[in-house]
């Protein structure tokens, strides 16, 4: 019945996790390596998500549909990807403070000259 | 490690790593299963607590002690944050110059600001109703606040922004959240156990028992959080500005402070 | 008919991170994720998960681009400190 192979979207949320660490270890700019790792964790959700998915299934949100009259997708891996969207942001920002030290007190966000530099 | 090895190890590795994720992908259950055990516990306990929305019950009732954590990781980060991006002593305050917008894009982003206001503290409110809650509600009224820096300028921006206030109302959501969840002890029952208040009715506004409370603490902590994320980098972007000091680090830097202390004498 | 959009994309994502990766310049890049950004956010709501998709929306396509500008803007201001602008 369904039309989506049954590996597909592990596979996606693998190749997005596997492009965002590539990106991350020949990264240039540490600006550049924060935008990769906010990639990297955008296949986790994508992972949570299918693996919460179920043929067919509506949200589990009930203001609107009677209880019990549909399948409905898994609310508990929702809830996981959810607080981690926001969380994972302000971890960003984070860095992102951190990658403005490191320019104001070294003058480079480049990670190879920052490695010369402490020797 | 020179470049060239870097490579190497990053492409050995990698190419390990996909194989074994690949491995795992194939045995996981197949996409779109019918079997979810743990959803279908949790959909009972929601409906069980008078909580429409299932992913709020899991968050603010199921599993608010891992709400709680996930919140002081955001408090951490942020307080982390304000540190590392104060005015240090080699830097100073320039006040920007008012700035001329666009009548067109002033008018639009002053129409969208109360919308899009109101609709984060909508969001915030129908969370334990409809898609949607605290952390989703807080980060959407938080930047909408920043339109009035598209629409008008930094200054104004800043005049209803008083970041000090903001910085005491994420505190106080933090402590809010947690004095909810002691509540429940000295009520006789456990930490943040979902027993206190009075379930309600389904699917109206003051369902759930504790869900909505701690779902206000959370959008409140929140929308304050990037409120004060987004005013300590616009501060670096715009405001504060290297030079007027001596820098003892090191060399390097000392030379570039100093050309640009030039430069900016010159101009 | 929605199997077929949930593979549209899942394709997007892939191809909208793969770009995201390649773009070295920040400010570009900073772009490419807001349009990961909303791309995912389709794909959540499309997967059923309407709560991540607006959290997604909010934090993936303004809140994170909007940091990383932030972030480029003050680390190229050292080199011209008078770049006027807001």
């Amino acid at each position: 019945m369904t039309a989506v192979p049954h590996v597909l979207p592990y596979l996606v949320a693998v190749w997005v996790f596997l492009v965002g660490c590539y990106g991350l270890a020949t990264s240039r700019n540490l600006i550049h390596a924060v935008g990769c790792l906010a990639v990297c964790q955008s296949a986790t959700y994508v992972l949570l998500l299918a693996v919460g998915y179920r043929d067919g299934a509506t949200a589990p949100v009930f203001s609107d549909i009677e209880p019990g009259s549909r399948p409905l997708v898994d609310p508990v891996v929702q809830a996981l990807a959810l607080t981690d969207v926001v969380v994972g942001a302000t971890v960003t920002a984070l860095l992102l403070a951190l990658v403005l030290q490191v320019s104001k007190r070294h003058g480079t966000v480049d990670p190879d000259e920052l490695s010369e530099l402490r020797g | 490690m020179s470049r060239r090895t870097r490579l190497w190890l990053v492409a050995v590795s990698g190419t390990g790593l996909a194989a074994l994720l690949v491995a795992a992908c194939l045995e996981l259950p197949p996409f779109g299963g019918s079997s979810h055990p743990y959803g279908e516990r949790a959909v009972r306990a929601a409906l069980a607590r008078h909580t429409a929305n299932t992913i709020a019950s899991v968050n603010f009732d199921q599993r608010a002690y891992d709400t709680l954590g996930e919140m002081s990781i955001l408090f951490a980060a942020v307080l982390g944050c304000v540190v590392l991006l104060r005015q240090a002593r080699d830097e100073h305050r320039a006040r920007p110059e008012p700035a001329e917008v666009d009548l067109p894009v002033r008018r639009y982003a002053l129409i969208v600001l109360p919308v899009a206001v109101v609709g984060g503290l909508y969001v915030i409110a129908h969370g334990q109703l409809s898609p949607g809650g605290g952390f989703q509600g807080g980060v959407v009224a938080a930047t909408a606040l920043h339109l009035l820096y598209l629409g008008a300028d930094y200054r104004a921006l800043e005049r209803v922004r008083p970041v000090g206030l903001f910085e005491v109302a994420d505190s106080l959501a933090v402590s809010a959240y947690l004095v909810l969840g002691l509540a429940g002890v000295l009520a006789g029952t456990a930490f943040l156990a979902n027993t206190l208040l009075p379930y309600g009715t389904f699917n109206t506004l003051s369902s759930g028992g504790n869900v909505p409370l701690l779902n206000a603490a959370i959008g409140m902590e929140v929308a304050c959080a990037v409120v004060v994320l987004l005013a300590r980098f616009l501060d670096q972007a715009v405001e504060i500005e290297q030079g007027n000091g001596k820098d003892d680090k090191d060399d390097k830097d000392d030379k570039e402070s100093e050309k640009e202390n030039g430069k900016e004498n010159g101009a | 008919m929605a199997d077929a959009v949930i593979v549209v994309s899942l394709l997007l994502v892939a191809v909208t991170a793969t770009a995201a990766v390649a773009n070295r310049d920040p400010a570009r890049q900073a772009l490419v994720l807001s349009v990961l950004g909303l791309v995912l956010a389709v794909l959540f709501t499309v997967l059923q998960a309407p709560d991540v998709g607006l959290s997604q929306l909010a934090v993936g396509s303004a809140l994170t681009p909007l940091l990383i500008m932030l972030s480029v803007r003050r680390v190229k201001r050292r080199g011209q400190p008078k770049d006027g602008g807001r």
